[in-house]
């Protein structure tokens, strides 16, 4: 799984840079130029209006109009960012609220995605009218075009969202709880149980991730539900591991003694005292796990064995486009590409971000 | 190019200022002095008084760059420190000017062999081949007391005592004979039966190579009958210096007074309570105006907060200078050879 | 390393190992329908099934089955595939199992060799501009699933531009050189993912490194910059390197099935993704059973190495 830590930078002590750390009331901070509220405002709304220009004037040329609205893009981000940390001082990241951003609007448009007016997404028969391989123009009935049965790519795009968001979300919760519960039980019992919880875990470990999962498709019916319990069990070694590391620490600490001691059952210390304490370090993790299972089912989609086509998930989408259709119609892999991408990216700089808060190394302190 | 009469060092109104989030520190403020060759000088202070910064910016260390900032003049054998490149002070380091550092065993490096870190500086600065230089690495192990060298050399950090550590630290900072040796607690971090090994240790050494030594230490009982000036700083700057006997006989600053007096003694009754000094260092982002023990000087007037004293000598004793509007134990003292202090030969 | 706790590791590998071939023995039993039927097909006789079953040995108890199933993996039989054209598992399993090691160790020398540089000039001026830059780097590849890069890389580089061959190959027995220009691409795309989780984690641990004094003891000694990263600060961090080359083979296997997929190179990769479309279980189960034994036998290597290798450990036990 991902280990992206980050330690704060101090220096390095080298040939030309400085070790500043050296006295006990030292403080070192990068310094970077004083944010400007005017400057951001100017570059925010130039920002806008290249990319503006570029959605209502260049509509003959994708590459050209994808390219100028790049540029905007990156124009209005310096602008904002620097507005941002006028406003609300050096703290304030824009990345990250653009992620959030972007999760939320997911996530919503997944949620209501049946009231939403969306072209067709999935039968075949209601598309035929449709034009075919259409390319992407924003202002157009298909805002990011067609595929090969002309069914509507935005479409696609969220109810693929749909079914990706529905499979890892549930993959996860599911390995939370049942992980978490075996983890705590693992922890709190030891002995027997915990041998024999090691013993499974280290042999779910055992198989590479991907393997499992190709196994699991060889045999099981492709439905949602199926892809999410093969997937759960990519997430539940770890979340077993983390419960009962956790549960390991907070059984030593006085207050569950104080609880045992107050004549509390075994369960009721469990579910009162230790539970509470294990959910939140298990909650910023499994942030990071469903970037992981997002990427699984995608991987799984893409080579047939996950969400089986006509219905749309993200990988099956990027599978149409190999081949000769992706010198023709790029768009059909880089749109739902480009869409996975933003996705992972954004569970995976926030699921950072809440660890670095919520560090479960820092909580048992 | 190097009058032989003229000073090794020449530290001229330096100050060390580090560039901080919350404002910047002026570790070092305003620190002037000498040493000449063969020389034993101590510098004393206690943490925070930026000693070791100090001793880091003689060095050449800590340079001017984007979070700190040097001012004022080290003059090494007549070279400007902070006017070198970078390639140049490397020539420096390890040949003609050695650091020993405080914990030895984090001064080493855990995973590389003993005789390693003595072979890399030999090889470096002498060119020497492998097979001459861990001869060469035998003999300084020899030299710094370490007993069955020829097993030693192949070991590694963790499997041997402080002691012997310290004494490989010591080592890596003598073997290429350099002319200054600049010593930052080399004590601190071990016991104190072995402390005294160290330092009698370092007596020998630069009796035999002849170089010039900076003792820095929070203690003065380390430098006390080693060293042949002492220097005493307080919050960055030098509060009293003068050589060593002299100091001890009879210090004028009252921070050093105060220091003297905190050394425990054999010879005293055990009922005396140890005087301890009150308060705390100042603090080094906005240290108080005039003299800066002040707040803590039991003998501190009104004229000690509004003008900053310089530190100068007296008419009789030139060589001997304090920065003090109100100095104590100007008239010598009764003739008694005051009882040793700890750490002494 | 003690005798006895080599011993005790190897315990607990055997016991994984049986764990594991015990689970993916009962992959089947997860069918939904009768084996039988997937194999003949519908429309049989009852009697014919019947003998499906037998043959299969599908009316036996569970455990004599199994221990009968891994005699006979152990001996290297592996079963027949169920699906024409009917080949004997264990040898496709061997024909194909090289061209994966190959591309796997290709990929993992590669990253290795890209990510130790890069974390160095990261870390040597951490917060610097280039750092920021391979940090973010890193970041975004990290966030690119592996399907995704290779099918991009073939877009651009095997279709577009020609500089390298796709869906050919070119055994070691017949040349490295052109053996190598098969392989560039495929491990090239491996290496990505491995590449950037290796030098985010050396670049965090070289910082750690280089703020340690015996950093600052070798620059008072006028050692150069160069020689200060390379023999002070590299080998402390080599030994994380070595832990993360275990954690990370996983991904590893993972990421060259799927690049061996997607460039339609006769490995593992293909072989057994083939087989999952198929449904052939039989060649599932053996190609399944013969990675996890070499994953979990090389994860227990590394482990034991790297007591070898750290020499406060190594010692320690002297």
């Amino acid at each position: 799984m991902s280990e992206i830590v980050e330690r704060p930078v101090v220096t390095a002590a080298t040939a030309d840079v400085e070790m500043a750390s050296v006295h006990p009331d030292a403080e070192v901070v990068v310094r970077r130029r004083q944010p400007k509220a005017w400057r951001g405002a100017v570059l925010f709304v130039l920002g806008l209006a290249i990319a503006l220009v570029a959605v209502l004037a260049i509509r003959d040329n994708g590459w050209i109009q994808l390219l100028v609205v790049l540029v905007g893009f990156g124009v209005w981000y310096a602008g904002a960012s620097e507005l941002g940390r006028a406003r609300f001082g050096p703290g304030f990241d824009l990345l990250g609220w653009l992620c959030t951003a972007w999760l939320v609007v997911l996530v919503l448009a997944a949620i209501f995605a049946p009231l939403l007016p969306l072209g067709e997404s999935e039968d075949l028969t209601k598309s035929i009218l449709e034009p075919a391989n259409a390319t992407p123009d924003l202002l157009s009935d298909h805002p990011l075009g067609t595929n090969n049965f002309g069914l509507d790519m935005l479409a696609r795009v969220v109810y693929g969202a749909r079914a990706s968001l529905v499979v890892s979300i549930g993959a996860v919760l599911i390995g939370m709880v049942i992980g978490g519960a075996i983890g705590v039980l693992a922890g709190y019992y030891r002995r027997a149980i915990d041998a024999v919880v090691g013993v499974g875990t280290n042999s779910l470990l055992a198989v590479p991730p991907l393997i499992l999962l190709i196994a699991l498709a060889t045999v099981l019916e492709p439905t949602l539900y199926n892809i999410a319990l093969a997937l759960s069990l990519l997430a539940l070694p770890s979340m077993i591991r983390m419960a009962r590391a956790n549960t390991l620490t907070f059984t030593q600490r006085e207050f569950v003694l104080a609880a045992k001691s107050m004549g509390a059952s075994s369960g009721r210390v469990m579910l009162r005292e230790i539970v509470p304490n294990v959910v939140l370090p298990l909650a910023s993790y499994a942030m990071v796990m469903v970037s992981v299972l997002i990427v699984a089912e995608a991987s799984l989609s893409f080579l047939g064995l996950g969400v089986q086509a006509p219905s749309p998930s993200w990988g099956n989408m990027i599978a149409e486009g190999e081949g000769e259709a992706f010198k023709q119609h790029p768009h059909i892999v880089l749109v739902p590409g480009a869409v996975l991408f933003l996705t992972v990216f954004s569970f995976n700089l926030l699921g950072e971000k809440a660890r670095k808060r919520f560090d479960p190394r820092a909580a048992k302190l | 190019m190097t009058n032989p009469t003229a000073p090794l060092l020449a530290v001229d109104d330096l100050r060390t200022t580090i560039h901080t989030a919350r404002g910047d520190l002026r570790a070092v403020d305003g620190v002037s002095l000498r040493l000449d060759r063969g020389e034993m000088l101590g510098v004393v202070g206690e943490s925070g008084s930026g000693k070791s910064v100090l001793g880091r910016t003689i060095m050449g260390l800590h340079t001017t760059g984007p979070l700190t900032t040097i001012q004022g003049r080290v003059e090494f054998d007549g070279q400007d420190i902070h006017g070198l490149r970078a390639g140049q002070l490397r020539d420096l380091w390890g040949s003609r000017i050695g650091m020993v550092f405080q914990d030895p065993m984090t001064a080493l490096n855990p995973v590389k062999k003993i005789g390693t870190h003595l072979t890399e500086t030999l090889r470096k600065h002498r060119g020497l081949g492998r097979g001459a230089a861990r001869d060469r690495a035998l003999e300084l192990l020899a030299q710094v007391g370490i007993p069955d060298p020829r097993r030693r050399i192949d070991q590694f950090p963790h499997e041997m005592s402080g002691g012997m550590r310290q004494r490989v630290v010591i080592a890596m900072a003598l073997a290429n004979e350099p002319d200054l040796l600049i010593a930052d607690e080399p004590t601190t971090a071990l016991d104190v039966t072995v402390q005294r090994q160290i330092l009698d240790l370092l007596d020998r050494l630069q009796e035999q190579l002849g170089m010039a030594v900076i003792l820095i230490s929070h203690n003065l009982g380390v430098v006390a009958g080693r060293a042949d000036r002492v220097a005493v700083m307080y919050a960055g700057r030098i509060v009293e210096t003068s050589e060593a006997g002299a100091l001890f006989r009879a210090p004028h600053h009252p921070y050093a007074e105060a220091l003297l007096a905190a050394i425990p003694r054999l010879e005293l009754p055990p009922h005396l309570r140890l005087e301890a000094i009150e308060g705390a260092p100042p603090n080094m982002l906005r240290p108080p105006s005039g003299c800066r023990y002040a707040p803590r000087c039991r003998y501190a007037q009104d004229d000690c907060v509004s003008r900053t004293p310089l530190l100068e000598g007296t008419p009789d004793e030139p060589d001997h200078r304090y920065a003090c509007h109100h100095p104590v134990n100007l008239e010598p003292l009764m003739p008694v050879t005051p009882a040793e202090p700890e750490g002494a030969r | 390393m003690t005798v006895r706790s080599v011993l005790k590791r190897l315990g607990e590998l055997v016991i994984v190992l049986l764990v594991v071939s015990f689970g993916t023995f009962m992959l089947v039993s997860l069918m939904p329908g009768d084996p039988a039927v997937s194999i003949l097909g519908e429309g049989h006789s009852q009697a014919e099934y019947a003998a499906v079953r037998a043959d299969l040995g599908l009316n036996d108890p569970v455990f004599e089955r199994y221990l009968h199933w891994l005699g006979d993996a152990l001996s290297g039989d592996l079963g027949t595939s169920i699906v024409p054209p009917y080949v004997d598992v264990a040898d496709r399993i061997m024909a194909a199992l090289p061209v994966s090691v190959e591309l796997a160790v290709l990929g993992m020398t590669m990253a290795l060799a890209i990510s130790v540089p890069l974390a160095m000039i990261s870390a040597y001026r951490a917060g610097g501009r280039l750092d920021r830059m391979i940090s973010a780097g890193t970041f975004g590849i990290l966030s690119v699933p592996s399907f995704l890069a290779g099918l991009l890389i073939i877009m651009v580089f095997a279709n577009q531009l020609g500089w390298f061959p796709r869906a050919e190959w070119s055994r070691l027995s017949e040349g490295i050189g052109q053996n190598l220009y098969h392989a560039f691409l495929p491990a090239l795309t491996i290496a990505l993912a491995e590449t950037a989780m290796f030098t985010r984690i050396l670049r965090n641990d070289l910082i750690g490194t280089l703020n340690e004094d015996y950093i600052l003891a070798a620059k008072a000694k006028g050692m150069g910059t160069m020689h200060i990263l390379f023999s002070d600060a590299l080998r402390p961090s080599s030994f994380s390197l070595v832990t993360l080359m275990g954690i990370s083979l996983g991904r590893l296997i993972g990421s060259t099935i799927i690049v061996e997929y997607l460039f339609a190179l006769p490995g593992m990769g293909s072989l057994i993704i083939g087989a999952a479309d198929n449904g052939d279980f039989v060649m599932v189960q053996g190609a399944v059973l013969v990675i996890a034994v070499i994953y979990v036998v090389v994860n227990a290597l590394i482990d034991i190495s790297y007591g070898y290798l750290d020499p406060r450990i190594r010692r320690a036990h002297v």
